[in-house]
C-alpha cells in the first residue's frame, strides 16, 4: 500500500528572525516567515492554495496562539481551497499531517504550513512565568493540574523525570547532556538566543524549577514564526530546491488524552505516534542519520529517543551520557540548531526547518559532516505528540 | 498548608462530586453499576463498558505516590514555594490517579511508593483533594 504522504514532498521553508523580545507584531513575524518560505521554494503567493497552523489564533493565550490561518487569508488575499487551525490534534505536527491529508486527498496543491509564539513579549507583558492566571479553570484538561500548583508543563514533565530517575537509575548527569549538546550547537548558530558555553557544573549548580528539572531544563521562550510549503510530490520536481520527501508519519494517540492518566509515566503518546511512523516505512532507527525532537522540556527529549526505539526503554539515560553519540560529530547528531533550550522556543516548527537545512547541506557552520539523507523530526510531550520521517533521495 | 492562590475548577454536573466531596471529607470518584470498573476524570458512559450507569462513590482515600516533583517557582506572585505536586494512585484501583500535593510532611521525605491519606482543603465551593503520608509511612 502506498501511504498518503509519500505523494507529498517539502518544498519551501522559512522562519522569521527569533527575537526575546522582537519588535515586530506576531503577524508581522508570521508574514516574514511565509513569505519567505515561499521565495524559498520558488513559487508566487498565487500557487498557494493550502494553509495549516497549530493551535490556531487562541484569544485566551495570545503568546502561545497568537495568529490564525483568517489572519494570514486576510493579510496576504489568498485564494485557499484548503484551511485549517486549531489545537485538538496531534501536537504542533497535526498542521502538518492536516495538510500532509489534504494533498493526498487532492484537496490542495501547495500547503503552507505555520507556527507562530509571542511568548517573550506577552510574559514581559504580564510578568507572570505562566500563561494561566487566577481565574477559574473551564478547560476539561487543565483543570487537573492548575488548582495544586501544577501551573506549567515543567510540573507535568519533572513528574515523568522523577519516575524515570525511581524505575531506571536516570541522574541529572547523564539528563543535563540533552542541554550541554543544545548549547553547543547554538554557538554554530547565528540565530540561537543562548550561544555561550554552558558547562556540566554550571548545569548542576542551577536553581531548581520542579525537581529534578533545573531551569536549564527548560525551554526559552521567544517571539518567531516559522513556515513549511508541503507540495504535491508530482508538483515539486521544478521548484527551486530539490523536494524533500516524506517518508513517513505518525500521528497516533493510542493512550489515555491525559498528563497523568496514561498507564505507564514514562510513556508518553510519542510512543504510539513512533510506533505507527515505524509502521508506515521499511526503514529502522538505524538508518537514521540525524534526529530532531522536542526539547521543551530535557526529559521528553530523552523519552523521545525511547519512543523512536534509538534506544531501549528506560535506556536514553545511558545512551546520552557524555554527550558524544548526539553530538554533532556523532553517531545521531540531535538538535543541531540548539534545540528550543538554545535556540529558543519557536516549538515544533523549529525542529524541522533545521531537518530541512541539514538534508539540504545548507545548515552553515553546524552542518553535520557526514551525509545526511534521513531524519527524523517529533514534536510533543505528555498525550501530545507526532513524527515524521524525512529523506532527500 | 498551601495558600498557592492557584485557580480553581469551573464546577460541572460531571466534576462536581469530586471537587465537592470533601464537604463530608469524602473522596467521590466514579464507577460503573455494569461493571464495577471505576474510571477518572469522570464520565457520563463508562470508558470500558459504555453502560451510562455510572456515578460517583466514596473510595477509602488510600493512595500510593506514583511520583512526585518538588516546584521551587513562583507561577504566581503570591505562590509560597517550595510545595509538592505528586500523582498518586488510589489503592482500590491504582489505575485511578489524582494530580494532587503532599501536605504535613518534609519535602525531602517524600518518595515513590509511600503510602498517603487524602485530606481536604477547601477553597470557595471546592474542596481540593490533597494528601499526606500515612502513619510510619
Amino acid at each position: 500500500m502506498t501511504f498518503g504522504e509519500k505523494q507529498v514532498a517539502i518544498t519551501g521553508i522559512g522562519q522569521s528572525e527569533i527575537a526575546r523580545p522582537s519588535s515586530r507584531s506576531a503577524l508581522l513575524l508570521t508574514i516574514d516567515a511565509i513569505l519567505a518560505a515561499i521565495e524559498d521554494a520558488g513559487l508566487t503567493p498565487a500557487d498557494i492554495d493550502g494553509l495549516t497552523t497549530w493551535p490556531g489564533r487562541m484569544d485566551s493565550d495570545p503568546g502561545f496562539g497568537p495568529v490564525g490561518t483568517t489572519d494570514i487569508k486576510e493579510a496576504l488575499g489568498l485564494k485557499l481551497n484548503y484551511f485549517a487551525g486549531g489545537k485538538e490534534a496531534p501536537a504542533q505536527f497535526g498542521a502538518a499531517i492536516n495538510a500532509i491529508g489534504a494533498i493526498a486527498a487532492g484537496l490542495a496543491r501547495h500547503v503552507v504550513v505555520f507556527r507562530t509564539v509571542y511568548e517573550a513579549t506577552t510574559r514581559k507583558q504580564t510578568g507572570a512565568g505562566t500563561a494561566f492566571g487566577t481565574a477559574r479553570v473551564p478547560d476539561a484538561r487543565f483543570q487537573w493540574q492548575l488548582p495544586m500548583g501544577a501551573m506549567s508543563a515543567s510540573n507535568w514533565t519533572a513528574l515523568y523525570a522523577q519516575r524515570h530517575f525511581h524505575d531506571y537509575g536516570t541522574t541529572r548527569e547523564q539528563m543535563a547532556q540533552i542541554p550541554l549538546n543544545c548549547r553547543r550547537n547554538a554557538a554554530l548558530n547565528p540565530k540561537a538566543i543562548y550561544r555561550t558555553p554552558l558547562t556540566l557544573d554550571d548545569y548542576m549548580g542551577a536553581r531548581m524549577i520542579s525537581t529534578p528539572l533545573c531551569l536549564y531544563d527548560c525551554d526559552v521562550p521567544v517571539d518567531g514564526a516559522t513556515a513549511i510549503i508541503f507540495s504535491r510530490a508530482d508538483a515539486a520536481g521544478d521548484l527551486r530546491h530539490a523536494p524533500i520527501r516524506l517518508e513517513a508519519v505518525g500521528s497516533a494517540l493510542h493512550g489515555r488524552d491525559s498528563w497523568d492518566q496514561r498507564a505507564d509515566l514514562t510513556s508518553m503518546a510519542a510512543f504510539d505516534a513512533a510506533k505507527m511512523m515505524w509502521s508506515r516505512t521499511d526503514m529502522k532507527p538505524s538508518d537514521i542519520d540525524t534526529a530532531q525532537l522536542y526539547d521543551g522540556f530535557t526529559i521528553l527529549t530523552m523519552l523521545w529517543l525511547e519512543a523512536l526505539g534509538f534506544c531501549g526503554k528506560g535506556e536514553s539515560g545511558a545512551f546520552i551520557e557524555e554527550g558524544t553519540r548526539i553530538a554533532l560529530a556523532g553517531e545521531l547528531p540531535l538538535n543541531t540548531s540548539g534545540g528550543q533550550l538554545s535556540e529558543g522556543r519557536v516549538h515544533g516548527y523549529g525542529y524541522l526547518h533545521e531537518a530541512c537545512l541539514q538534508l539540504r547541506g545548507t545548515a552553515g557552520a553546524r552542518q553535520i559532516a557526514k551525509p545526511v539523507n534521513t531524519a527524523v523530526v517529533g514534536t510533543g510531550g505528555g498525550p501530545l505528540a507526532s513524527c515524521m520521517l524525512l529523506r532527500n533521495d | 498548608m498551601l495558600a498557592n492562590n492557584a485557580p480553581l475548577p469551573v464546577l460541572t454536573p460531571e466534576t462536581e462530586a469530586f471537587w465537592t466531596g470533601g464537604c463530608e471529607g469524602k473522596l467521590m470518584i466514579m464507577r460503573c453499576a455494569q461493571c464495577m470498573r471505576r474510571h477518572h476524570p469522570p464520565s457520563p458512559v463508562c470508558p470500558h463498558c459504555y453502560s451510562e450507569r455510572v456515578a460517583p462513590e466514596a473510595v477509602s482515600g488510600r493512595a500510593k505516590i506514583a511520583s512526585f516533583t518538588v516546584n521551587h517557582q513562583k507561577w504566581l506572585p503570591d505562590m509560597k514555594v517550595p510545595f509538592v505536586i505528586a500523582i498518586v494512585e488510589l489503592d482500590e484501583q491504582p489505575d485511578i490517579r489524582i494530580t494532587t500535593n503532599i501536605v504535613n510532611a518534609p519535602p525531602e521525605t517524600i518518595h515513590i511508593g509511600q503510602s498517603v491519606q487524602v485530606l481536604f482543603e477547601q477553597h470557595e465551593d471546592v474542596w481540593l483533594p490533597l494528601f499526606q503520608p500515612e502513619k510510619g509511612a
